[in-house]
């Protein structure tokens, strides 16, 4: 798997999916729509910031709340390469990988906002380029790592039909 | 030897698993609504899917924004609709109830089965001791192509409830004070079992409640002690080994329980109702899958029969499928709601999901029976939502403000349930 750079937003802990994505928007099969207002209750100027490959940073619990795919579809929609966070809620962390969204956990993190990260997802480990500092991140399950070398579960029962 | 997860898991997987294996298992029962069809369609689709591994154990459930409120949404429910006649399985249609209800209603989900869901409430089943999660929509696609799902088994915390809740003191203040206790990220990844005396008179639909906002505090799923459960059916309950081992285990004593509210914007900040009574409310809502059964609306209706509620607090009920509506005309529930000038919608989640049927205004105050209050869950993120039991909600719809129902009774020796 490739290695992803971009600079960081940061955000804080139980950042709850109808701050991700307000169910009113979710009722929708277009990408675009989900990415306009991404984030929208939280840092409104969210979505006209972000560039393509930037990375989401958050603290405890990212993506509490709700099963909306449409939480880490928006995400992806948005541009946002890959999300680094202490730790993720259950779903969230699921649909992340399903849709083929790189997720990692690092546990506590003094990123800060505008930071230059980089994130080495086949060694694990997220680099701060601005203030030098390494995280570990945490293991996944294989079967969670073949699905998003897959590029996501669709295409990896695509592949293989079933899980193997 | 094993938790109730490990128990239902090691079963399915055809040997026995214990907490942190991986598990790929086949699944007994699946559903998805409107909110999360439309994406598991395109993606089934995507992997090539042709046919559901099995129809009979698939259902589908219009009741996210129903009946849809706008074309968007009428094309995301036509689009199910056809999948449904190309496909089969069950089609649960605009107005017959909650998925989650109707899933418990209409036996889709049985004692020790492994039920997965593509909405986060799903755990409500362990009311019924089914291991039932949560997942997303590509998940769910996938189980409709292969009729499995892979899992961790989860660790299990154990929550044992000691002594008796109170004359009036519902199983929603109990879910809220647990809730408070964990916090939202307190069972993680984990599921959870309920047990102890003062669960054992409780309802399905008590029981209901409790292992629905499971979800309120991140846990994977959770399962009501089977002791003293009652079905319209013969069933074997499952119980964890006497030697099963827990992550964590908490004791509490409910006896001295009194009505539990959270405040916005997070389900874990609760307070007791003493603290916030007085606090005027601009909209009361009863319904969803936490609280909106034939009970929670009989408690509404003990408060406000004969009564009309405040001018300046209007209160919407939803109940939570079409069979609990009708058993609440057939009884005079829901006259006396009515001419108590509630507002009924259809059954389904309504406002609870914040896309239709009873957005607040900037600033206004929300009392309601749901689970959630995370900003922006009804709708609006300018307002505040405190989540409540019924009968809370239904005497401050009286009042116009926070109210104990308790003072409403005073001196009566009264039962909610
Ligand atoms: S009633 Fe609310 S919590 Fe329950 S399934 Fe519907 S939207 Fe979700």
């Amino acid at each position: 798997m490739s290695v992803l750079r971009g600079v960081a937003h940061v955000y804080g802990d139980n950042i709850d999916t109808d701050r991700i994505i307000p169910g009113k928007y979710t009722k929708t099969l277009e990408m675009d729509h989900l990415a306009a207002h991404v984030l929208e209750d939280l840092d409104p100027e969210f979505s006209q910031r972000v560039q393509p490959g930037d990375i989401l940073v958050a603290g405890d619990n990212f993506g509490c709340g709700s099963s909306r795919e449409q939480a880490p579809l928006a995400l992806k929609a948005a541009g946002v390469s890959v999300v680094v966070a202490a730790y993720f809620a259950r779903i969230f962390y699921r649909n992340a990988i399903n849709i083929g969204l790189p997720v990692v956990e690092i546990g506590p993190h003094a990123i800060q906002p505008g930071d230059q990260l980089e994130v080495d997802l086949t060694a694990g480990v997220v680099r701060d380029l601005t203030d030098g500092r390494p995280y570990q991140t945490n293991k996944m399950p294989q079967v969670m790592v073949d699905i998003l070398q897959a590029g996501g579960l669709v295409n990896y029962l695509q592949e293989h039909g079933d899980y193997t | 030897m094993g938790t109730i997860a490990e128990k239902i898991i090691s079963q399915h997987a055809g040997r026995p698993v214990s907490a942190g294996d991986i598990a790929i298992v086949p699944v007994d029962g699946v559903m998805a609504t409107d909110a999360t069809a439309p994406l598991a369609i395109r993606a089934f689709e995507a992997m090539g899917g042709r046919r559901l591994w099995d129809p009979e154990r698939v259902s589908l459930i219009i009741d996210h924004a129903s009946p849809a409120p706008n074309e968007r949404i009428g094309n995301l429910h036509k689009l199910m609709r056809d999948f449904h006649e190309r496909m089969g399985g069950h089609f649960y249609d605009v107005g017959e109830g909650i998925c989650h209800q109707l899933m418990v209603e209409d036996g889709r989900v049985q004692p020790t089965d492994l039920f997965v869901g593509a909405d986060s409430h799903t755990p409500t089943y362990g009311a019924l001791n089914a291991f039932a999660v949560g997942v997303g929509s590509t998940d769910l696609a996938a189980v409709w192509l292969t009729g499995k799902i892979w899992l961790k088994v989860p660790q299990t915390i154990k929550i044992e409830l000691h002594g008796r809740i109170p004359p009036g003191i519902t199983s929603k203040d109990l879910i809220l004070f647990l809730v408070g206790q964990m916090g939202i990220a307190g069972a993680t990844y984990q599921a959870i079992e309920y047990t102890g005396p003062a669960l054992r008179h409780l309802s399905l639909a008590s029981r209901m409640t409790i292992a629905n906002m499971s979800a309120e505090m991140g846990a994977k799923t959770g399962f009501v002690d089977a002791t003293g459960l009652a079905l319209p059916y013969e069933f074997t309950a499952v119980f964890p080994d006497p030697d099963a081992t827990y992550s964590q285990v908490y004791r509490f004593d409910v006896s001295e329980l009194q009505p539990q509210i959270a405040l916005p914007h997070s389900p874990d900040n609760i307070r007791p109702i003493a603290e916030v009574v007085g606090q005027s409310v601009h909209q009361a809502f009863i319904g969803s899958c936490t609280n909106a059964r034939l009970e929670d609306l009989q408690m509404a209706a003990r408060i406000l029969k004969g009564q009309r509620i405040h001018p300046r607090t209007r209160l919407i009920i939803g109940a939570a499928s079409k069979r609990v509506f009708n058993d609440a005309l057939r009884d005079g529930t829901a006259q006396i709601l009515s001419e108590a000038g509630a507002a009924f919608i259809t059954s389904g989640c309504g406002p609870c999901v914040g896309t239709h049927q009873g957005i607040p205004g900037d600033g206004e105050v929300i009392i309601s029976s749901t689970n959630r209050n995370f900003r922006g869950r009804m709708g609006n993120p300018r307002s505040l939502v405190y989540l409540a039991s019924p009968a809370v909600v239904a005497a401050s719809a009286l009042c116009g403000e926070i109210t104990d129902p308790a003072t409403l009774l005073a001196g009566e020796e009264w039962e909610l349930l």
